[in-house]
């Protein structure tokens, strides 16, 4: 599998992501330029953590406009596999790839903690090599993240299963204090309806490596190299 | 001409920062406070354009750019000509 | 022109301007004046602490730069070098607690990639007022804000650092923040204008009126329109400053330019002075040339702006076109503004006019250096007097109340504001003796501290400098690793109090002396004055950073008890060492005493042998004693591990039960060992000569403490946990 980690102007988790997929696990992986119009044949498109444009505006709101967003829309639309991670998630929400918002997390302080995600749908390519109801420990870094969705559209996520990880606690158990930034149905990771487009606020590639307190994050990557 | 927008949360949105100001005013006394809502101000000067072209860009800027329409919605209206200094 | 209230205005005496015109062959217009004021100022010139830095050790074989450029460098083998510094930003964080701190974040990182370097950590020590306090607790919600703001942003973690809190603190919060950077050898920069001929390059962020130094709004030239001229706040762009980073990492990458220097504080004064100065020449750039934010600037204005996010570059003219692409690429512009000179001199025009032409050597090196006479404080007698009160009778209460002091209690409600973890390289979180850091591709580590007890400084400056680097570099023998190099920021309150000149000097010999016994080099640093408001000094409060190296980090312990039954065994010996303590303050309200003395040679040994039980493989935690003392230690053993564990321990000794708890001496390191390697840990220590002692094992729930057989301590590991954890998020959620 072909990686494609995308350079915003203020991503700041672009390298940490291309040395988990290169490094850690061995793949073919390539550093993809915003104002380009090329995705080099990449299999999965990974939009990386940061502060897209500074996040001035909104979380994500302007990187949405970048010129290489055209090809990445375009490959989404074709079915090809797209994760973005935090600042990624809250560009792929701008982008209207999936669906809802973000809001500030319930206490309005930035976070940057350890947390237990359950996967409640091992069904997908990210997530396929977990069991379901598996819980993994991973951390989240973001001041945005707590997750908003109208009533109608939760609904339809819930029907179709779209909503892949949730905040826990390490038995799995949801409970108003794991829901750390009070996040609409403890949402942490979402995948679109077709099933090729994930987003999720935690950093896997901030646990991928024992020597970081946490291998759990490879199970997402793993799992797509799996695809 | 000099255009302001506000953006501020939908009113079914939880507005977390209008909720902690709202405390705080209340936490001192204000006791008359009935809701806070926080919001963004964004003021745009535009060259040479009519009080028509406003009504088309300005609503289109706000929906693309400014505000994120799930959660938010806006408000606009013409400040004039002169540019404050 | 120039009258006493100008100069009064500008901080500058009358001899100083004696000094200036005798340099110059002339009378100072008034933006000479400005200029003068500026890099003459204490902040700029070290006038009054030069003299006394000069004790500080500053060599050593792993010494690539020492003190005297953007920050000192230290080699760490395999063709790499660490870059570090410490800088205050202290009076900006009090009049604007969210962009004072903020902008300080964004000058140490400056200070660290102008030479070329990556960073990759950050680390504050924060000093607040007490958190009873509403206005205490703004300040301290506003500098954490903004530390988080912007290192989150620019994507460097903060991996850890110290909070304090004391009343000296509530007028004159201490913001100090430190990064460190690392670079290939044969990729470093210096500040330097070589070349005659080459063009100066000004990128980044427009010019405005941001932080024009204080004398401009009194002096007479502004007069009554001065609403809106008057010093702004700065305000920090993380993310220009992201994208500055990443354009000139790549221009020296590709080894496009000559030399390159932060705009930060003292703005573009500073830049075309100190460069052309160190490289014996001189600039002369065109201000109309300059990116100006706001119109009808001055040249005073121009030349002395603090707006941030600015860097001045030399380069050869066959790159001039290259560097300005690179910077194009990440939205910046690169505008030539002048040149290198032969002549020695800054020369500035300004709408055909020249309005500044004084010699670089002048302004960078000729200020005035003062031995400001010193006296010790008539109080320090008393201070130094301790009669102790009688021990408490619950004393599992007291380590209960230490557990939930601020300055000891979790500090998760900042660290967690904090992005610690992004570039993927944080090995131990904060909270621990030491933050550490892996280095990717490699078995090594590096391991980073801020430390500084200001409490024993005042009450015996000497004595208390020497703790502060002894503690720091113990911090680092908890981890493994080998101290390489120091930067300190030395925070005082007004020099010109000889009090307040004697702390400083004492302070000074303390650090200097352990400094020698450690053979570590002070590479750098920084001096904050005037910590004084209405006539209030602060504690003197050194800040000492040190940054080791940890040899594998396969070996690594933390500070944390692991499992049940392993043996807790304390290096070290205890004495009754009260004054000065924790205990005392928080306990009994008394600051009062000399704090613990010194052995440097012993200290040395203890760490030593640390470091060497852990090379080994032989320790399973260690963890250093400071505030609060054996039993605080003991208990944040139980609280940093991760399953909970508690320990038992026994001492037969008939010192007051409240000293073997709470004494402060120094030297002294709790760790935890598996039985079998007890032998040999014995036998290391033996050959060091450094006493070592059983002192009970882990297991249980419970913290317990027993005294000839008699529990003294009792309490369950979730309670402390609860009161530890709790304080601080307890304090703000009034």
């Amino acid at each position: 599998m072909k990686f494609g980690v995308v350079v915003f102007p203020g991503s700041n988790c672009d390298h940490d992501t291309y040395y988990v997929l290169k490094d850690v696990l061995g793949q073919e992986t390539v550093l993809l330029w915003h104002k380009d119009h090329e995705l080099k044949g990449v299999d999965c498109v990974v939009l990386p953590g940061g502060f897209s444009y500074g996040d001035y505006l909104r979380s994500g709101a302007i990187a949405r406009f970048s010129p290489l967003m055209r090809e990445v829309r375009e490959h989404a639309e074709r079915g090809g596999l797209v994760l973005g991670i935090c600042n990624g998630f809250q560009v792929l929400l701008e982008l209207g790839l999936l669906p809802g918002a973000m809001l500030r997390n319930k206490n309005l302080k930035f976070l940057c903690q350890f947390v237990h995600l359950r996967v409640d749908n091992p069904a997908t390519p990210f997530t396929r090599l977990a069991r379901r109801g598996q819980v993994l420990r991973i951390p989240i870094a973001h001041f945005d993240g707590n997750y908003f969705a109208p009533p109608e559209s939760l609904a339809e996520l819930e029907e179709q299963d779209q909503i892949v990880l949730r905040y826990a606690d390490e038995n799995g158990e949801l409970t108003g204090e794991t829901n750390v930034n009070g996040s609409t149905a403890a949402v942490a990771g979402l995948i679109s309806r077709r099933g090729n487009v994930m987003g999720m606020m935690p950093h896997p590639e901030r646990a991928s490596e024992s020597a970081l307190g946490s291998g759990d994050g490879r199970l997402i990557f793993e799992s797509l190299i799996r695809s | 001409m000099r255009v302001r927008i506000l953006v501020s949360f939908k009113e079914s949105v939880l507005d977390p920062q209008g909720q902690t100001v709202k405390n705080a005013l209340l936490t001192l006394g204000y006791s008359s406070v009935k809701d806070v809502r926080q919001g963004k101000v964004f003021e745009i000067e535009f060259d040479g354009i009519s009080d028509e072209d406003a009504r088309r860009i300005v609503p289109e800027i706000a929906n693309k750019v400014l505000a994120n329409p799930i959660i938010e919605k806006f408000a606009w209206e013409i400040l004039g000509e002169a540019k404050q200094v | 022109m120039i009258d006493p209230k100008v100069l009064s205005d500008h901080n500058l005496t009358a001899e100083e301007y004696e000094k200036i015109t005798a340099l110059i062959g002339r009378e100072p217009n008034l933006t000479e004046l400005g200029i003068f004021s500026l890099m003459w100022s204490e902040h700029c010139s070290y006038k009054s602490s030069k003299a006394f830095l000069s004790r500080l050790p500053t060599s050593g074989k792993r010494v690539i730069q020492g003190p005297g450029e953007n920050a000192g460098i230290i080699d760490i083998g395999d063709g790499q070098a660490v870059v570090f510094k410490i800088e205050s930003h202290n009076h900006p964080s009090l009049i604007e607690p969210f962009q004072g701190a903020a902008t300080g974040v964004g000058g140490i990182l400056r200070d660290i990639f102008t030479m070329g370097a990556r960073p990759i950590a950050l680390l504050d020590s924060l000093r607040f007022g007490p958190l009873e306090s509403p206005k205490n607790r703004a300040i301290m919600d506003g500098v954490v804000a903004g530390i988080s703001s912007y290192g989150n942003s620019i994507g460097v973690p903060t991996v850890g650092g110290e909070v304090y809190f004391h009343e000296v603190y509530s007028r004159n919060p201490l913001v100090n923040v430190f990064c460190l950077g690392l670079v290939e050898k044969t990729k470093i920069f210096f500040a330097r204008a070589e070349g005659p001929g080459n063009p100066v390059l000004y990128v980044g962020s427009k010019t405005g009126r941001d932080g024009i130094h204080g004398a401009t709004m009194a002096s007479a030239e502004f007069g009554q329109e001065t609403e809106h001229k008057r010093p702004n706040v700065q305000v920090g762009d993380p993310f220009k400053e992201k994208l500055l980073l990443e354009a000139c990492l790549e221009v020296m990458e590709k080894g496009l330019i000559v030399g390159i220097q932060d705009m930060g504080a003292a703005g573009l004064t500073c830049s075309t002075t100190e460069m052309p100065a160190k490289s014996g020449t001189g600039i002369s750039i065109n201000l109309d040339l300059v990116p100006q934010r706001e119109d009808g600037m001055t040249p005073y204005e121009i030349m002395l702006s603090e707006s941030q996010e600015r860097m001045l570059i030399v380069a050869g003219k066959e790159n001039v076109a290259e560097v300005r692409k690179i910077f194009a690429k990440w939205d910046l512009d690169a505008v030539p503004i002048g040149e290198v000179t032969a002549r020695k001199n800054l020369k500035v025009s300004f709408r055909g006019e020249t309005v500044i032409d004084v010699p670089v050597d002048a302004v960078v090196n000729l200020c005035p250096v003062y031995r400001r006479p010193a006296r010790k404080p008539a109080s320090l007698r008393s201070a130094q007097t301790l009669t102790l009160p009688s021990p408490p009778k619950d004393l599992s209460s007291v380590v209960l109340k230490l557990a939930a002091s601020p300055t000891i209690a979790d500090k998760e409600w900042v660290f967690r504001q904090y992005d610690h973890m992004v570039q993927t390289n944080t090995v131990l979180l904060p909270g621990a003796d030491a933050a550490v850091l892996r280095i990717k591709g490699r078995k090594k580590g590096l391991a980073v501290t801020l430390d500084g007890n200001a409490l024993y400084c005042s009450l015996d400056p000497r004595t208390g400098g020497a703790i502060a680097v002894a503690e720091a570099c113990r911090n680092l023998a908890c981890v493994g690793a080998v101290p390489l190099g120091v930067t300190n920021c030395l925070n005082f309150g007004n020099p010109e109090k000889p009090e307040v000149m004697w702390q400083f000097k004492e302070v000074i010999e303390g650090l200097a002396e352990a400094c020698r016994t450690f053979e570590i080099p002070v590479t750098g640093g920084n001096v904050s004055f005037y910590n004084d408001t209405e006539g209030l000094s602060i504690h003197p409060t050194p800040v000492l950073g040190v940054v080791g190296l940890i040899d594998d980090l396969a070996k690594l312990v933390g500070p944390g008890f692991r499992e049940e039954g392993a043996v807790v065994v304390l290096f070290g010996e205890t004495i009754e060492e009260l004054g000065g303590s924790e205990y005392l303050r928080a306990v009994h309200g008394l600051e009062k005493g000399r704090p613990p003395g010194i052995d440097l040679k012993k200290e040395r040994a203890v760490q030593d042998l640390c470091r060497e039980a852990i090379r080994e493989g032989l320790l399973r935690s260690a963890h250093d004693l400071s505030e609060g003392g054996l039993a605080v230690c003991a208990a944040e053993c139980c609280l940093f591990g991760s399953s909970g564990t508690g320990c038992v321990l026994d001492f037969d000794d008939e010192m007051r039960p409240d000293a073997w708890l709470f004494s402060e001496t120094q030297s002294r390191i709790l760790v935890s060992v598996a039985g079998r390697d007890l032998p040999r840990l014995k036998e290391l220590a033996e050959e060091r000569n450094t006493p070592v002692k059983t002192v009970g094992r882990t297991g249980g729930t419970e913290l317990i403490i027993r005294q000839n057989e008699r529990e003294i301590v009792r309490l369950p590991v979730e309670t402390l946990h609860e009161a530890w954890k709790k304080a601080i998020p307890r304090a703000f959620s009034v």
